[in-house]
């Protein structure tokens, strides 16, 4: 657990914009209370029941595989920024487990909302074959556990919103070019009318930080799995372009609004001695959208991803082996950004309208 | 402006959400916010919110002292939640549900993922039902020799659906 799962290691199909892939779905027993609303009793049960057959499964052979009570304040958080637990599991003690393969890219938790919610990451755009790996395991779960399952309504979940299918799909976009071109509100507003959901990057409005925003199915009745995936898979391909032609303007039309921020990014980064993490997250975008465009050389891609990462709050307390109050925090960060830019080279504008490359030649101004 | 929720506290926190162009407004106050988890915004969406709270209204119009008899929840229960209590509340509460799934969901009927298990019970129930309707017939025409042959064959799937 001591790195990052892999699917954050961007070399999915689209991994430029799309960050990563994300299905989960919901399984209750049937005529068992539900998590929420169990005795404790009722709940170790439905655990004891639950856990030997998920450490079974072939995927999880290898596997970590832990009680929530076992775990500290600090592990139950660094679970929650890499996205392997949500939250909500995280106030959890008694009674909840959660069970990850080594690889961090298959995660369940049991006794969340529902008795279980298997989820299933990848990098870049891989919504499909994230939903192939869960039914599969889906598949051998139901042969050993009676799962609730109504005729007309499907797969029952404590919570009606996600009653039928049971299922959640998600892709996390990078979309600074949409963002600086200030066309993301009509994207957000457009993507909302028909039914799915955009969140940021943990959540809130359309003010996402870092530039990062979640995409997801907003409804689970009424559509088969493999509709809703490839209706938001459908979608997704769409803001990609839309992202690329976003990012095209700005280099032909406001390169010098685009060098500047860039400029300015590296430069704060390299130089400043504390920075929070909002901060952070959008500067390092900012870097993140260099690399893309050609003005720092590929190889320094990975470097600026874990970043994303080794910069949330409880990351930066695991490396550091202590607890630290937010202004330590800042302090911490910004050192570890400036140690990791070190090695990077001075943002190259002449490589900028290269590495876009979409054949037009745009005419950088000189300054 | 008060809180929706709690309807005694001023209202701090505005949310607005579109959804396939209908629009819906919730307005919190401070403590409010903080219990429905608005603050918290990984655990939190407004859809659960609303439904929440539209789902209190929908649910008393059913009987307020229904209880689930698998787990004992009430309606109350949900008002406060927005959860259910077990599997067996979908029965229990189905009418006050039914025109809930309607209003937050694309269909009224799942077109997913039917579990091997669930898969078997339904073609045996629908044979026993094709062959039900047959008996009916053949009684109705006096064709009692096909109505003897038909009333074996529900015996024997009546003994392979309890199995």
């Amino acid at each position: 657990m001591s790195n990052a799962g892999e699917w954050l290691r961007g070399e999915g199909p689209h991994h430029q914009i799309v960050v990563s892939s994300r299905v989960r779905l919901a399984r209750n027993l049937r005529d068992r209370a539900f998590p929420g609303w169990a005795k404790k009793a009722e709940r170790s049960a439905v655990l004891e029941l639950i856990k030997p057959r998920l450490e079974k499964l072939p995927e999880m052979q290898d596997s970590f595989s832990e009680l929530l009570q076992d775990l500290s304040a600090l592990e139950k958080q660094v679970l929650v920024e890499r996205h392997l637990i949500s939250r909500e599991h995280a106030a959890k003690s008694a009674g909840s487990a959660v069970i990850m393969n080594r690889r961090q890219t298959l995660s369940i938790m049991i006794n969340e909302e529902d008795h279980l919610r298997m989820q299933s990451m990848r990098s870049g755009l891989q919504l499909k074959q994230a939903f192939k790996l869960l039914d599969k395991i889906d598949t051998a779960l139901e042969g050993e556990l009676e799962f609730a399952y109504d005729q007309k309504l499907g797969y029952l979940t404590a919570c009606p919103t996600n009653v039928g299918t049971g299922m959640r799909a998600s892709a996390m976009l990078h979309l600074p070019g949409l963002v600086l071109s200030e066309l993301i509100n009509q994207v957000v507003q457009a993507v909302s009318k028909i039914g799915l959901a955009v969140r940021g990057l943990y959540g809130e409005g359309t003010e996402a930080m870092g530039n990062l925003f979640q995409i997801s199915n907003q409804t689970t009745l009424g559509e088969k799995e493999d509709e809703i995936i490839a209706r938001l898979t459908k979608v997704i391909e769409t803001i990609i372009e839309k992202e690329h032609d976003a990012r095209q303007v700005l280099i032909q039309k406001r390169s010098n609004t685009l060098w500047d921020q860039i400029g300015r990014a590296y430069g704060v980064l390299t130089f400043a001695h504390a920075m929070n993490s909002k901060e952070a997250l959008n500067l390092l975008s900012i870097i993140k959208l260099g690399v893309d465009l050609g003005a720092f050389p590929e190889d320094k891609r990975l470097a600026i991803d874990e970043l994303f990462m080794d910069t949330q709050p409880a990351h930066l307390q695991k490396t550091s082996q202590q607890k630290l109050n937010a202004e330590e925090r800042d302090h911490l960060r910004a050192e570890i950004i400036r140690t990791r830019l070190k090695v990077f080279p001075k943002p190259d504008i002449s490589k900028l309208a290269k590495g876009a490359g979409n054949g037009s030649e745009p005419t950088p101004t000189e300054q | 402006m008060l809180c929706d929720v709690c309807k005694c506290n001023d209202a701090t926190v505005f949310l607005t959400q579109i959804i396939e162009g209908k629009m819906q407004k919730v307005n919190l106050c401070d403590a409010c916010s903080k219990d429905k988890g608005v603050q918290d915004p990984t655990g939190f969406a407004l859809a659960d919110l609303l439904l929440g709270i539209g789902a209190a209204e929908e649910i008393e119009k059913g009987s307020a002292t229904q209880r689930c008899p698998v787990c004992g929840f009430t309606q109350a229960d949900f008002k406060k939640s927005g959860r259910l209590g077990c599997s067996a509340c979908y029965v229990t509460f189905t009418e006050a549900l039914t025109a809930l799934l309607k209003a937050m969901h694309k269909g009224t009927a799942h077109v997913g993922k039917v579990p091997q298990r669930a898969h078997r019970a339904g073609e045996l129930s629908d044979r026993m039902r094709n062959l039900s309707e047959s008996l009916q017939k053949a009684v109705a025409e006096e064709n009692y020799e096909t109505a003897a042959s038909l009333r074996d064959q529900i015996k024997q799937l009546e003994g392979e659906l309890a199995g």
